[in-house]
Formats: C-alpha cells, structure tokens, sequence
C-alpha cells in the first residue's frame, strides 16, 4: 500500500530507528510499510496515525482510490 | 536484528540442541550395549525425541511471544516454506519407496527436512521481500 510515511518522518527529522523506537516495532517494519511490501495492521495503522497526529487516510492511501487516480 | 523474542527462542535452541546431543549419544550407547529392553527401551528411544519436538514447540512460542507484527510474518512465511518442503520430500519419497524405486528412509528425517526448509524460507523471504526479507 502506498503511504506518506517516509515525507512525514523526514518532516520530523527521524530516522528509521527512532521511528521504530517510537512504535515499539523493529527497523526492518517501518523499512517494510514504508516501501510498501508491508501493509500494517489495522492497530498499528492507528499507532502511526496517532503518532503523526493525522487521519489513517492522510498516511495511508487507500488501494481503490489509488486505482482510481 | 533480533528481537528478545528472538534471543529467546535462540537460547531456547540451544539448550534443546545440547539435550538432544546427551539423549541421542546416551541412547545409542545404552542399545549398543543392549543395557535396555521392554518399556525401558521405549523410554530411552523416545527421549532424543522429545528435545527436537522442544524446537518445535520454541518455534511457536517465538510465535507467540514476537511482538513484531512484521517479524512474526517473516517467520509464518518460512515456516510455511519449511512445512510445504518437508512435506512435499516425503510425500514424493514416500510413493517412490512403496513402488521399491528407492530404499527406506527413518521418518525422522522429515524433521531433518523441515529445519532445513527453514533455511530455505530464510532465502525465500529475501528473495521475494530484499532487504526486508532478511
């Protein structure tokens, strides 16, 4: 699934290791869901979401209307 | 990178490993020397056994106890690569033993198989996934 996770984290200045470190998740999965061969769980998803403080929307795109675009 | 999960099951492993190296070594010994017989020999050949199916058993506690989502899939996938090997070996074995094409081989081999198939889930996943396979 397409996602906005690398810009948000970059907005931040954070690497990838203290993403993880703030999801509590390894380095591999935030380099996973980021590229896109991952797609989180819903729990996780919200994890992120509440994070960056956005809409699971505004991260993650969804399948359909990507097909759409 | 290894999760305490992980280091968990890896200590685990090991310690199965080195029981299973003492009961296999101690039974061999104990039939070569025919010291057992009846239900005793049951027992002493059962016991190198129960420390491979320990693995076995680590194996699904790494699975319950990983609290990576994402790790935790890397793990199903070669596991079900190691299931889907082992499985596939002995079924075709086993019909080319039945048609007397091949000789007989111990079951327990199937264990032998399904290990190294997870070798091969291991290749699987950095194959299909690259670097965030491994």
């Amino acid at each position: 699934m397409t996602n906005r996770l690398r810009v948000l984290r970059a907005e931040r200045g954070w690497s990838q290791g203290d993403l993880a470190d703030r999801l509590e998740v390894s380095r591999q999965s935030v380099n996973a869901i980021e590229t896109g061969r991952y797609d989180p769980s819903l729990p996780l998803a919200f994890r992120i979401a509440e994070l960056f403080e956005r809409a699971i929307e505004e991260i993650f795109v969804s399948p359909s209307k990507e097909k759409s675009a | 990178m290894s999760s305490l999960a992980q280091k968990r099951y890896n200590r685990r492993t090991i310690a199965l490993s080195i029981v299973y190296a003492l009961t296999l070594l101690g039974a061999v010994y104990a039939f070569k020397h025919h010291w057992v017989s009846g239900a005793a020999a049951v027992i002493v050949g059962v016991l190198p056994a129960l420390p491979i199916i320990g693995i076995f058993v680590a194996i699904g506690r790494l699975l319950v106890e990983e609290t990576d989502e994402y790790l935790r899939i890397l793990i199903v996938r070669q596991t079900l690569w190691a299931s889907g090997f082992a499985l596939s070996i002995a079924t075709l074995w086993g019909f080319l033993e039945s048609f007397e094409i091949v000789g007989h081989v111990e079951s327990y081999y199937v264990a032998v198989l399904w290990f190294g198939g997870l070798g091969l889930g291991s290749a699987m996943n950095r194959l299909t996934l690259g670097k965030v396979g491994a």
